[in-house]
C-alpha cells in the first residue's frame, strides 16, 4: 500500500511500509550503504509526517518482512495481545507519541504485551532524544536470579573480563580490579577468544570460583555460542545465565546458528540447573543495529526497526539481562559519535518500551568517528533514561575485542552523579567488604587474589 | 617480588589489561588518562594516515603498479565497504595480464602505518623462495581484502596474496593482515580464502610471518585451493604467543 505526503509543494511516495519507515529513520550510514535511506532531508521529514499520520495497527496488518517467510514476524503477530492494544487501537503513530509522553509507569508498562517492536520503531522516528529519554525514564523492568535488577535508583555494571587468550589467571585478575572498583551486579561476563566447550567449561569453572569464594551475590557467563553452552550444561558446568547473539529476522538469527525453538532449549536446560536463589530469569541476550544487513538478512528493512524486532525475540524467553552493542559494528553502520548516541538511545527506548531490562554497552571502534566525550555524553544520557546496566572494562580498553567500552570508573562516575546505587544485594556486599566508598590499595582480606588462583 | 599478590598494583602481572589505574574519586588519575589518550591517537592516526606511495615502492626490492579501488576519499571507504572492495574499469585495463604467476596486493586497509612498516620486509624474506613466478606488486589505495581478487583476476594470477593494514586496536595500531586467494575472482567468499594476522613486531614477528606465508603458499600449490580446505598444519617452531 503506497503513502505520501506534500512538503514545500513536492510530494513525496512511499510505496510500501518498509521503505515508508526506511526513509522517515533519522540519517545512518547503514541505511545508506543498504541503499534505503531518505535521498534528501526534505524526504526524511516528508516520511515522518506521512508515518505521524498512519494508524498504529497499520503496522500490524503490513508486516515489514513477510508472514510465511519469517518466523519472527510469526512470533511477533501470533504472540499479539489485543487487549492490551485496544488503549491504543484508535491512535496514528503521531499520537502514540504524544500518548507515551504523557503516560505514567503503570500505563507503559500495561502496554507492554499489546505493542509490536514496529510500533515501538516507528513511533521512536518521530522522537527526539529527550522523548527518548523522557519515556525510557518512567520504563520500570525489574529481573532477578541471584540479586535483583533494575530497581529505580539503581544501575548495575557488567564486569567484562576479557583476555586474549582466556587465561583464567588474566580473566581472575580483571575480575577482582573489577569488584574492587564497585562492578559486576549484572553479571560477570566474559566473552571467549575461542568458543569450544573445553575452554568455556574451563571458564565457567574459575567464574563460578571466584563468586562462590568471595561469595558474592551475582551471576556468571560465558558469552560462547548457545550450543556451546548446551554442550557445557549436559558436561555437568556451572551454567548460570545462557548467552545469544540475536537479531531481528529469522534469516539473520540462521546467520548466527540459532532459532526460536533452539533458544526454547536452550532457557529450558538453564531452569533444570535450578541455581538461581531470588529468581529465574536465565537468559543474556546481545543485539546490535545493523546485524541483519550485514548478514544480508535485512529484507529491504533499515536497520534500527530490524533492532527492534531482535527485542520480540528477546522478550519471548524472559532474559534477566538484554544489551545493545552499540558502537561494536562499524562506521559502515554508524559512522559517527552523532549516529552511535542516537542509535543507543533508541535501542534502550525500544527495549524498554517492549518490557526488557535493557542495558547499553556505550563503545565504539577505532575506525568510527567517535571518541571518549561521545562515550561521556552517550553514558549520562543514558544514565538520566535509566539504563538498566552498563559495561565495566578495565580502563575502557577491551584487549580481546579490540573495541572500547565503558570503564569500571566511567561506571562509578554515572553512580556518583545520578546518586544511582548498585543492585541492593550486591550493594550490600560492597559495604560488608569496605568497597562502598572508595578503593583501597592493599586488597581486603576477603578478596585475597589467592582465594581465585592468583598466586606469584 | 614473590609470595601472594596483595597489592592493587599486583594484578597487572597477570594480564596485559588496563587493571589498577588506580582512583580519584570516581575517575582515572591523570598519567593513565593521558595513556588511554595517547593509545587512542596512535590509532585513529593510524586509520586517517594516508600511505605514503612513492615511499613504499622504493622500499620495495621488486616491480610495482598502483591502483585505486572506486572508494575516493576515507570517509566514503569507511561508509562503504562495497566501493574498498570494487576495481574501477579503467583501472584493471591498465594492468598487465600474468597468467600462472603469484601476485601481491598492498592495500592501505584501516592501517596504512602497517603495510608502510611491515609489508617490504615481509615481501623481502617471501618473494626469493616462491615457489612459483611472481606478478609485479601490485600497490593499492582505499582497499578492502576482496579488491585483490579483483585485481588477481584481471591480471589472470594464479593465487593473490593480500598484505593489508587490520583495524587498529588501542595498543596495536600498526598490525599487517595477510590474506591468500587461490585462483581470484571476484565473489570469493572469506571462507576460500587463508588468514595471517597480527603481523608486527610484537604480535606474530615478520621471520615467523614469512614462513607462515611460504608454508602456506606451498600447501596452496600442492592442494590447488585455499580456504576451509586448507587447515594450517605447519609445525609449530615457536610457542603461540
Amino acid at each position: 500500500m503506497p503513502y505520501a505526503h506534500t512538503l514545500h509543494g513536492t510530494r513525496y511516495t512511499f510505496p510500501d511500509l518498509r521503505t515508508l519507515l526506511a526513509r522517515a529513520t533519522p540519517f545512518r550510514s547503514g541505511d545508506a550503504l543498504a541503499g534505503i535511506a531518505a535521498g534528501s532531508a526534505a524526504e526524511r521529514v516528508a516520511a515522518q509526517h506521512a508515518l505521524a499520520d498512519l494508524p498504529l495497527r497499520r503496522l500490524l496488518q503490513e508486516p515489514v518482512v513477510p508472514y510465511e517467510q519469517d518466523e519472527v514476524t510469526r512470533l511477533i503477530i501470533d504472540g499479539h495481545d489485543e487487549p492490551a492494544f485496544a488503549p491504543i487501537a484508535s491512535l496514528t503513530v503521531g499520537e502514540f507519541r504524544e500518548f507515551l509522553l504523557a503516560a505514567g509507569s503503570e500505563t507503559l508498562a500495561a502496554l507492554r504485551p499489546g505493542l509490536t517492536p514496529e510500533m515501538a520503531a516507528a513511533v521512536s522516528k518521530l522522537m527526539k532524544l529527550q522523548d527518548l529519554v523522557a519515556v525510557a525514564a518512567r520504563c520500570r523492568v525489574v529481573t532477578r536470579f541471584r540479586n535483583t535488577i533494575g530497581l529505580s535508583g539503581r544501575l548495575s555494571v557488567r564486569l567484562q573480563p576479557n583476555h586474549p587468550t582466556d587465561d583464567p589467571r588474566g580473566v581472575a585478575a580483571s575480575t577482582l580490579d573489577g569488584l574492587l572498583l564497585g562492578a559486576g551486579d549484572a553479571v560477570i561476563g566474559v566473552n571467549p577468544a575461542t568458543d569450544n566447550v573445553d575452554a568455556t567449561c574451563t571458564l565457567l569453572a574459575m567464574l563460578d570460583a571466584v563468586r562462590a569464594r568471595y561469595e558474592i551475590p551475582t551471576q556468571t557467563c560465558v558469552l560462547a555460542h548457545v550450543t556451546t553452552s548446551l554442550r557445557c550444561i549436559e558436561r555437568g558446568a556451572p551454567v548460570d545465565l545462557v548467552f545469544q547473539s540475536i537479531a531481528g529476522t529469522e534469516a539473520a538469527n540462521r546467520s548466527f546458528g540459532v532459532d526460536l525453538p533452539l533458544l526454547a532449549e536452550a532457557r529450558e536446560a538453564a531452569l533444570s540447573l535450578k541455581r538461581g536463589t531470588v529468581g529465574t530469569d536465565v537468559m543474556y541476550f546481545e543485539t546490535g543495529q545493523g546485524s541483519a544487513l550485514s548478514a544480508d538478512a535485512h529484507h529491504g528493512v533499515d536497520q534500527q526497526t530490524l533492532e527492534a524486532r531482535a527485542y520480540a525475540v528477546a522478550r519471548a524467553f524472559p532474559p534477566l539481562l538484554v544489551n545493545t552493542v552499540v558502537g561494536f559494528i562499524g562506521p559502515e553502520y554508524l559512522y559517527d559519535g552523532k549516529q552511535i548516541t542516537r542509535a543507543g538511545l533508541e535501542d534502550h527506548f525500544c527495549g524498554k518500551l517492549l518490557g526488557l531490562p535493557m542495558g547499553v554497552d556505550v563503545c565504539y571502534t577505532n575506525h568510527a568517528e567517535a571518541d571518549q566525550d561521545d562515550m561521556d555524553a552517550l553514558l549520562t544520557l543514558l544514565g538520566v533514561a535509566g539504563v538498566t546496566y552498563v559495561m565495566g572494562v578495565p580502563g575502557a580498553d577491551d584487549v580481546m575485542l579490540s573495541y572500547q567500552s565503558t570503564s569500571f570508573h566511567d561506571a562509578l562516575y554515572l553512580r556518583g552523579a545520578l546518586g544511582l546505587r548498585p543492585a541492593p544485594e550486591f550493594e550490600a556486599w560492597l559495604a560488608r567488604i569496605g568497597l562502598d566508598a572508595a578503593t583501597p590499595d592493599r586488597l581486603p582480606a576477603q578478596l585475597a587474589p589467592a582465594l581465585i588462583g592468583l598466586e606469584a | 617480588m614473590s609470595g601472594a599478590p596483595s597489592r592493587w598494583t599486583d594484578l597487572r602481572r597477570f594480564t596485559a589489561a588496563r587493571v589498577a589505574l588506580g582512583r580519584v574519586g570516581n575517575a582515572l588519575p591523570t598519567e593513565p588518562h593521558l595513556a588511554f589518550q595517547a593509545a587512542h591517537a596512535a590509532a585513529r592516526d593510524a586509520v586517517h594516515t594516508a600511505l605514503d606511495v612513492p615511499a613504499l615502492q622504493a622500499a620495495l626490492d621488486a616491480p610495482s603498479l598502483v591502483v585505486a579501488s572506486a572508494a575516493p576519499d576515507r570517509r566514503t571507504y569507511l561508509m562503504r565497504p562495497d566501493l574498498g572492495r570494487t576495481l574501477p574499469a579503467a583501472e584493471a585495463a591498465r594492468l598487465p595480464a600474468c597468467p600462472g604467476h603469484m601476485l601481491f596486493v598492498l592495500c592501505d586497509g584501516l592501517s596504512a602505518v602497517a603495510v608502510q612498516r611491515h609489508a617490504a620486509p615481509l615481501l623481502q624474506a617471501v618473494l626469493p623462495r616462491l615457489p612459483l613466478p611472481a606478478a609485479p606488486v601490485v600497490i593499492a589505495t582505499q582497499g578492502r581484502v576482496a579488491l585483490g581478487d579483483a585485481i588477481g583476476a584481471a591480471m589472470q594470477a594464479e593465487a593473490v596474496a593480500v598484505l593489508i593494514g587490520e583495524r587498529p586496536g588501542l595498543s596495536t595500531a600498526d598490525s599487517l593482515g595477510c590474506y591468500l586467494t587461490w585462483q581470484p575472482r571476484v565473489g570469493r567468499t572469506d571462507a576460500e580464502r587463508n588468514c595471517i594476522s597480527n603481523i608486527r613486531p610484537d604480535g606474530l614477528p615478520i621471520p615467523l610471518a614469512a614462513e607462515k606465508l611460504l608454508w602456506l603458499i606451498g600447501a596452496m600449490c600442492r592442494l590447488r585451493l585455499t580456504g576451509v580446505g586448507l587447515k594450517d598444519e605447519q609445525p609449530t617452531a615457536l610457542p603461540a604467543p
